[in-house]
Order: C-alpha cells, then sequence, then structure tokens
C-alpha cells in the first residue's frame, strides 16, 4: 500500500507515491533518477548518501521517504546551476576526490560544516567529516579543499 | 612547475567536473529494460555440507523471477572460477587448486560463501524470497587462523587436501643463506603477524548482467579494474560465451585497491542467468556481502632472521612466511604471497643472500589475494621490522644502519630475482629525515614527557616493483598472461584525439594524464583528448589496472603509438610538401621542413589524412589511428623513505601519528598534483592497517567478527595527520616515460 508524498527536490516540486519501506536515498536514485547521492554502506556509517533535507545534511539512507513529504530537498545535482558551486571547485582545485564515489556525499556534508562553522579550522573540517568515508584520498586533500571552500565562500 | 598542460603540470582534472556534479555512471547508477534484482543466498557458515536445497516456497513468493542453484550451473557444464597464475612448489609439484564452482555444489567453504541466486522484479522481493530458501547443512569442523590451518590434525578445508597447502615455495639460495648465518656476528629474529584486512572499495561492487537473444550475445557492466581480462576469463575458462558474443564493460568503478581485479562468482552467475531466466539481472552487493565476499588482504605469519657482522653489514636474511588463501585461490592469490613478495626481499639493500619459503594454507575465509600493494607491502614490513629490530639490537641509528647497507651500484642484481635498473635510496631517505627534523626529535620527545606524552619515531624505506611487467619474466614465473598493454590514438578530421586504453581508471586520473601524455608528444590540447577506457566493445585489449602499471606500461604504450602518429604524420605532411619524408621535422605539433616555408599544423595533417583523393596508395594510407603494444623491458622500481612520530597517552592509551613525512622517488611525474593524491591514500591506508584496521573471524564458529564498518576500523579523517610529501628523481632507464 503506498503512500502520496509531496516535496521540493533541487528546486522543483515533486508528487510521488512511494511504498512505506522505501528509503529517501532509493526515492532520490531510483525514482527520481538522481543517481549523485550513492550508497556505499547498509549500517549508515559511510556518508555517501548524504543530502540536505531543509538545508540540513542528512544521511538519506537514514531517513525514510515518507518522513521527508513537505520538505525542501537538495542533492548533489541541485548545488549549482551550470558552474561549479565554489566548494565544488575547491575540491577540484586541491584534487579532493579520486574514484568519486564519496564525493558527492563529502561535498554535501563539507556545505553543511561550513554552514555551522563559516571559519573551520583543520581539526573542525577532520571532526565534521567524521561520518564520511573515503577510501582513495588520505583525506588530506578533503581537509585543504573544505578549508579552501570554506574560505571561497566567505568571499 | 612546467608551463602549459603537458607531462609534468599539476593540472586539475577532466573527470573532476562529472564526479562533483554527481553525473559519474557507476554500474549500480545503469538500468536497463526488463531488468530483474538478484540476491545471493550465501553461506551462514564456515564449513558443511549442503544436504539439500529447497526453494519451492521461495519460487512461489511475489515478484520471483527464478533461483539458481549449484545443480543449475554444472548441468549447464560451465567451468569453475580460475587461478591464473601457475605456482609450483620446490619439489617440483603443481600448486593444488581445487575445483571453485560459482554456486556451491555439495559443499560451502567460508561464511558468505555463494550458494544460490535469486531473481525477482525488485530488490525487496529477492531479499525476501532468498530468506524462504531453505538449506539444510551438515556442519563440518572449520579453521580459520593460516597458523592453525597449517598444523597437523587441523580440519581440512578441502577433503581432497589435507594439510591444507597449496604450494610450498621458495625463492633465493639456501645453501649460501646458512653459510652467512654460519660466519655472522649477530644473529636478529622476529616474528610477524601481517594482519587480514578488508579492501571496502567505496563503491560496493555490482553487476548488471544482459542476454540478447536476437545475437545471442552478452553484456556484462560491472564494477572491475580489467574489464578484457574478466571478458577472457568469462569465455575461454568459464565458457559463457564466446569473446565475439560478449562484451564487458566496466564504467565509472568507485575505488578498487585489487579487490576489483579478479573474476567473481557473483559477475558470472548474474551473466549466466540473464539467459536463463531470459531477462536482465542486476545484482549490487550491500557492504555486508563485500566484507564477507571481497577478496581480503595480507594475513601472513613470518618467521625472519637477519645475519649482519660486528658493523651491523646484513650477510643473510631469512624468512618463512604462512600465507592465508582462504577457502579458494582467487583469481591472482597465488602470485602474490610469491612473485609479489619474496622477489622484493631485498629491498634497498645489499644483502648478498637471502632465502625465503611460503607455504599458502586455506582456510574457512573468503579469499585473500592482491589488495593495494599487493605482497609488496607484506615483504616491505617484514624486512624493515626486522631491520628495526636489529638497528635496536646493535645500538646502531636506524637511518644509519640502513645507509650502510644502502645498494649503491646500478643495475643490481637481488639475490631473489629481480634486477633493478636504477635508484639513489640515499637522497630520498637524507630529504625524508630533514623533513621530518629527525635531529630534532630528542628535544621533541623530552617536551611530551613533559606533558606526560610518550613520543616515538620510526622510519621505513621501500622498494616497489612497478608495471607488471615483462610479459616474458612472468610467463616465465606461471602467469597466464603476458602483461603488455594496448593503446590506440586516433585523430578525427578535425584533429581532436580519442585515446583508447586497456588499463581502467577507478581513481587514478588516467582522463587527464593520458591526455597529458598526448599534449607532450603531439601538441593537442588536453581539451581535445578524449581517453576511453573499460569497454571491450570500444577498446582493442587490455590487462587492466593494477600493480601499479597505468602510469608505466599503459601510459608507454600511448607513447609509443603517439611516435606512429607522428610517423605517418611525416608520411602526410611530405606527400602535401612535395618532400621526402625523411625531410620533415615535428615539433610542437606543426610538421615542417627545415629552411623552407613547408608547415602543417598535427590538426591540418589529421584533416588532410581523412579527405584524401589523390593518395599514391601503394606508399600512402588514408586516416591518422595508430595502435600499439608496449611490452616493458622490466619493472619499474620506484623506491622511497617514510618517517612517522607518534604520540600516546599513557593514561588513556590513544596513540596519535602526529607526522608523516614521505619522500618518494617515482621517476619522471606525469602530474604531480595527482601523484600527490595517491601518496596520501596509501599513506592512510598504511597508517589504518598500523592503527586500526584488522578483520577477525571467530576462531570457534568462522563467524565474521568485524562484517560492517561499525566494528571494522575504517580511517575517518580525525584518525589522519597531515602528510609532508617530498620527491627525488631517478628516471627510469628503460621506459619511455622514465
Ligand atoms: S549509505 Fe548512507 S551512510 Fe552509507
Ligand atoms: S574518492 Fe574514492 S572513496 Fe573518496
Amino acid at each position: 500500500m503506498s503512500s502520496s508524498i509531496s516535496l521540493t527536490v533541487n528546486g522543483k516540486s515533486v508528487t510521488a507515491a512511494v511504498e512505506p519501506p522505501t528509503l529517501l536515498v532509493h526515492f532520490i536514485r531510483e525514482h527520481l533518477d538522481l543517481t549523485g547521492t550513492h550508497v556505499g554502506c547498509d549500517t549508515s556509517q559511510c556518508g555517501a548518501c548524504v543530502v540536505h533535507v531543509d538545508g540540513k545534511s542528512v544521511k538519506s539512507c537514514t531517513m525514510l521517504a515518507i518522513q521527508a513529504d513537505g520538505t525542501e530537498i537538495t542533492t548533489i545535482e541541485g548545488v549549482a546551476n551550470g558552474a561549479l558551486h565554489p566548494m565544488q571547485a575547491a575540491f577540484k582545485e586541491h584534487h579532493g576526490l579520486q574514484c568519486g564515489f564519496c564525493t558527492p556525499g563529502m561535498v554535501m556534508a563539507a556545505l553543511d560544516l561550513v554552514r555551522r562553522h563559516p571559519s573551520p579550522d583543520e581539526a573542525t573540517v577532520r571532526e565534521g567529516l567524521d561520518g564520511n568515508l573515503c577510501r582513495c584520498t588520505g583525506y588530506h586533500n578533503i581537509v585543504a579543499a573544505v578549508l579552501a571552500g570554506a574560505q571561497a565562500m566567505r568571499g | 612547475m612546467p608551463e602549459g598542460s603537458g607531462i609534468g603540470a599539476s593540472v586539475t582534472r577532466k573527470e573532476d567536473q562529472r564526479f562533483l556534479t554527481g553525473r559519474g555512471k557507476y554500474t549500480d547508477d545503469i538500468d536497463v529494460a526488463g531488468q530483474t534484482h538478484a540476491v545471493f543466498v550465501r553461506s551462514p557458515h564456515a564449513h558443511a555440507k549442503i544436504l539439500g536445497v529447497d526453494t519451492t516456497a521461495a519460487l512461489a513468493m511475489p515478484g520471483v523471477v527464478g533461483i539458481l542453484t549449484g545443480k543449475e550451473l554444472a548441468a549447464d557444464k560451465l567451468g569453475g572460477l580460475i587461478c591464473g597464475w601457475m605456482i609450483h612448489s620446490k619439489d617440483g609439484s603443481e600448486m593444488k587448486a581445487p575445483a571453485h564452482p560459482a554456486l556451491a555444489l555439495d559443499e560451502v567453504r567460508y561464511v558468505g560463501d555463494h550458494v544460490a541466486i535469486v531473481i525477482a522484479e525488485t530488490k525487496a522481493q529477492a531479499r525476501d524470497a532468498a530468506e524462504a530458501v531453505y538449506v539444510d547443512y551438515g556442519i563440518l569442523p572449520s579453521v580459520v587462523n593460516v597458523a592453525a590451518a597449517a598444523k597437523p590434525g587441523a580440519p581440512a578445508v578441502h577433503a581432497s587436501i589435507p594439510d591444507n597447502t597449496s604450494y610450498r615455495w621458495e625463492i633465493g639460495d639456501e645453501a649460501a643463506t646458512k653459510a652467512a648465518f654460519a660466519k655472522a656476528a649477530h644473529v636478529i629474529e622476529l616474528d610477524l603477524i601481517n594482519n587480514r584486512l578488508i579492501p571496502n572499495a567505496m563503491e560496493p561492487r555490482a553487476a548488471l548482467g544482459l542476454y540478447e537473444p536476437g545475437t545471442e550475445s552478452f553484456t556484462l557492466y560491472t564494477t572491475s579494474q580489467n574489464p578484457h581480462v574478466a571478458r577472457l576469463v568469462l569465455s575461454a575458462f568459464i565458457g559463457i560465451a564466446p569473446e565475439h558474443k560478449l562484451r564487458v564493460v566496466a564504467p565509472d568503478v568507485g575505488g578498487g585497491f585489487g579487490s576489483k581485479i579478479f573474476i567473481y562468482a557473483e559477475e558470472t552467475v548474474c551473466l549466466w542467468a540473464s539467459k536463463k531466466v531470459n531477462r536482465p539481472v542486476k545484482w549490487v552487493a550491500d557492504r555486508s556481502e563485500s566484507f564477507l565476499a571481497d577478496a581480503h588482504g595480507r594475513d601472513h605469519v613470518t618467521h625472519v632472521a637477519l645475519a649482519t657482522d660486528e658493523n651491523g653489514i646484513f650477510l643473510g636474511l631469512r624468512v618463512k612466511t604462512l600465507a592465508a588463501m582462504g577457502a579458494y585461490l582467487s583469481t591472482f592469490a597465488s602470485s602474490v604471497p610469491t612473485y609479489l613478495y619474496g622477489t622484493l626481499l631485498a629491498g634497498q639493500y645489499a644483502t648478498p643472500a637471502i632465502y625465503c619459503e611460503v607455504d599458502a594454507i586455506f582456510t574457512n575465509t573468503a579469499p585473500v589475494d592482491a589488495y593495494r600493494g599487493a605482497g609488496r607491502p607484506e615483504a616491505t614490513y617484514v624486512l624493515e621490522r626486522i631491520v628495526e629490530v636489529a638497528a635496536r639490537e646493535l645500538k646502531i641509528d636506524p637511518a644509519e644502519l640502513r645507509r650502510r647497507n644502502f645498494i649503491r651500484t646500478f643495475p643490481y642484481q637481488t639475490p631473489v630475482a629481480l634486477e633493478y635498473d636504477i635508484g639513489d635510496y640515499q637522497a630520498s631517505l637524507d630529504q625524508a629525515l630533514e623533513l621530518a627534523d629527525y635531529k630534532g626529535f630528542p628535544a621533541r620527545k623530552a617536551e611530551a614527557a613533559k606533558r606526560g606524552m610518550l613520543r616515538g619515531i620510526g622510519l621505513s624505506t621501500y622498494i616497489e616493483a612497478c608495471g607488471l611487467a615483462p610479459s616474458k619474466l612472468v610467463g616465465s614465473l606461471g602467469a597466464g598472461v603476458g602483461l603488455f598493454e594496448s593503446a590506440q590514438v586516433r585523430f578525427n578530421p578535425t584533429g581532436n584525439v580519442q585515446v583508447f586504453t586497456g588499463c581502467h581508471s577507478h581513481g587514478q586520473g588516467h582522463e587527464t594524464t593520458y591526455a597529458q601524455i598526448i599534449n607532450s608528444r603531439l601538441g593537442v590540447p588536453i581539451e581535445n583528448v578524449e581517453v576511453i577506457h573499460g569497454d571491450t566493445a570500444q577498446v582493442q585489449f587490455g590487462l587492466g589496472t593494477y600493480g601499479s602499471r597505468s602510469g608505466s606500461v599503459g601510459g608507454s604504450a600511448i607513447y609509443k603509438a603517439a611516435d606512429k602518429i607522428i610517423a605517418k604524420g611525416k608520411k602526410i605532411a611530405a606527400y602535401r610538401f612535395g618532400a621526402k619524408h625523411e625531410d620533415v621535422q615535428f615539433e610542437n605539433g606543426v610538421f615542417s621542413v627545415p629552411n623552407t616555408n613547408k608547415q602543417m599544423t598535427i590538426s591540418e595533417v589529421a584533416f588532410a589524412a581523412y579527405v584524401p583523393h589523390d593518395y599514391p596508395l601503394d606508399e600512402l594510407e588514408p586516416g591518422l589511428d595508430e595502435n600499439a603494444f608496449y611490452d616493458p623491458l622490466n619493472f619499474t622500481y620506484p623506491a622511497g623513505a617514510h618517517v612517522c612520530e607518534v604520540e600516546i597517552d599513557p593514561e588513556t592509551g590513544v596513540a596519535k601519528v602526529v607526522n608523516w613525512v614521505a619522500v618518494d622517488d617515482f621517476g619522471t611525474l606525469i602530474n604531480p598534483l595527482i601523484v600527490h593524491g595517491q601518496i596520501h591514500g596509501g599513506v592512510a591506508q598504511g597508517i589504518g592497517q598500523a592503527m586500526i584496521e584488522n578483520c577477525v573471524y571467530d576462531e570457534d564458529s568462522g563467524q565474521l567478527l568485524t562484517g560492517s564498518f561499525m566494528d571494522y576500523g575504517m580511517p575517518r579523517a580525525d584518525d589522519m595527520p597531515d602528510f609532508k610529501v617530498g620527491f627525488t628523481s631517478t628516471p627510469c632507464t628503460h621506459n619511455p616515460l622514465g
């Protein structure tokens, strides 16, 4: 028995019928075809699935799609229009990604981190990214990218 | 930094745009019409007989399309999974490679072993039905610990191999080593465990098998580091389809680290099953399945002894290793603790006599295969630990002891088969000690002590044998395939370039570095170069990416193809100029005849190559599209020195890496920005293993205790320090890229 939900995703309103057990991440990937949000684990530990729900970062594998009824969601596809967002550009500039699989979640987590700490120091960034795993980069360049991205966002 | 975007420039990556905007295309992002979803029924026991499989209830569940077991697979007479590298024991006998059916037939041998595939309209339905498959198991005794499995009387993983030993291998000169120990002033000994690791690429493995009845052909989308080898094995050994009827595509792949080189049961079964149920079959691993069923890494138990003279000069090294293979030999498993390990035991040192024995042992665990460095980190660990202990016992500064023993003349033939072409180990060690302020350490230690903290410093030097490898050599060592690489450089009429490579990028940045090679050689801007990889329908052939081969072997193949482009371009230009092709020169993207005003850019030549109507066809073919296969003359031998400083709080036991210096000698760097990133990742892996990562099986039940990110110590951002990275450069003598 499916329920109908209405929400805004990347600025567009969406109404859909979902089965109650559907996780938000699966709704985003499979119903909306926004495949930038990734699934990296089944224990909510990796952060590959981070999106923003009403402006705050959420692991979309920890939330049911029906809980997102009425919310405003931003996925990696909605972060910038055309050109890269300064945070995305900082990841590119500082080589903060390799295989790119963790990257959307990292960028979304980084954006929320900077919302909460507009001028973070290195320790804050490392702690703030604790919920996001990356197997490729060793985090050094990700941390550098987030610091630079934060600076660019301050203007 | 050099100008422009050629070799040596830290250009940012072309591939980043799609990854940063969520437009990457990983296997799980691909959906096809009519697709079904698969879930595997896996063994909950470490070792058991399969007494029966009852699928009746499961088959009746909603959405179920089909359930297939080892019986159906056997009935179709498909081959089992293979190990592609034959090792001989020291007595001359062949390694024991027990049958490895993609779906277990009558016995399961590790927790996670594959029993059946359940195919349904949705993944949730497949999961529900998988739970309803009833398997009757007769539990057998099991063993998960490699040392225990090697003991007489241990439970046999395969009844046909009562001593659990696949092979007993040796390398080096036993008698000479014995003699060296006999005349030694000191003998230093050590027992070591190199603990088992779980690869955990962030993208879980996935496969989408697709059978097209109209053409009787198959397509497999899969998370693979080497799609051509996957096609070869699936075709020639497993027998799913002839090679021309099988296309393997490895699209964007989210990290591999070795674990995606291998041909696994899941992709094999999905492909085969797509014909059985006549629908596309997609499987995406849950992370918990990745823990259970991706090939693991390391898992060695080693005894090592070093003989020195009174000055600490190394005379001999003796190593005895038990290497876990897991329950079956995975695709390259046998090569890892042998030719990728024993041959690296000389390290950077001129030890005249080395002898190493390796027993490969079956255990009731997931298979163990190549992982992040594959054998070479294992060798470095053994060697550097014994050198460190020797420095302490002999009361010689560890840096000084290393310095005294470095190889200084090249080429250098090691006692364990390899010949190093070039190196300067002193230079990287000096720079590393400088960057780490090694001299200042005692003061920092004293300062830490005042704060009640313990502080220690350690160093490690290493050598790698990279660029797998000269085909002749690996062939003589038992490899089933040569290890050349292919490249095709295709100009389009409008002057842009497509490069087709047999290497596969899963984070290494090939789309950028290969374009840089083209830029340097042919003068084409990197924006006008597209690198195409990972699709057997597009790329002629390839052996994939692993063993640090993409730069030295794959890049060299591109270099060689570019040379052929230049040669052909000279002919075309000569024809247009009315000159002799020997008189045409090529530089910075321009063909010209010196001392004349005759010149054509390479894009003009490309256009001329595709629109001719007047070529002397017996001398000049249209087109500008060249193939090359590059087979390396030797391995390349990158080396370096790393220094690590750690502070431990004795109250809490918390250990923190406070400083890490890496100085590496990779010869010529194509893209320093990318090379930095690769080093960071490797260092994080090393810190991870040393500090928190460990795969643990319960010794009684054989259950995997570290079966998720909740229990397995995956390094996170605040487990890592900032890394200091430096370079020295002694370019390789036999590789066109240095
Ligand atoms: S998929 Fe959501 S945290 Fe891993
Ligand atoms: S870039 Fe590969 S996991 Fe982070």
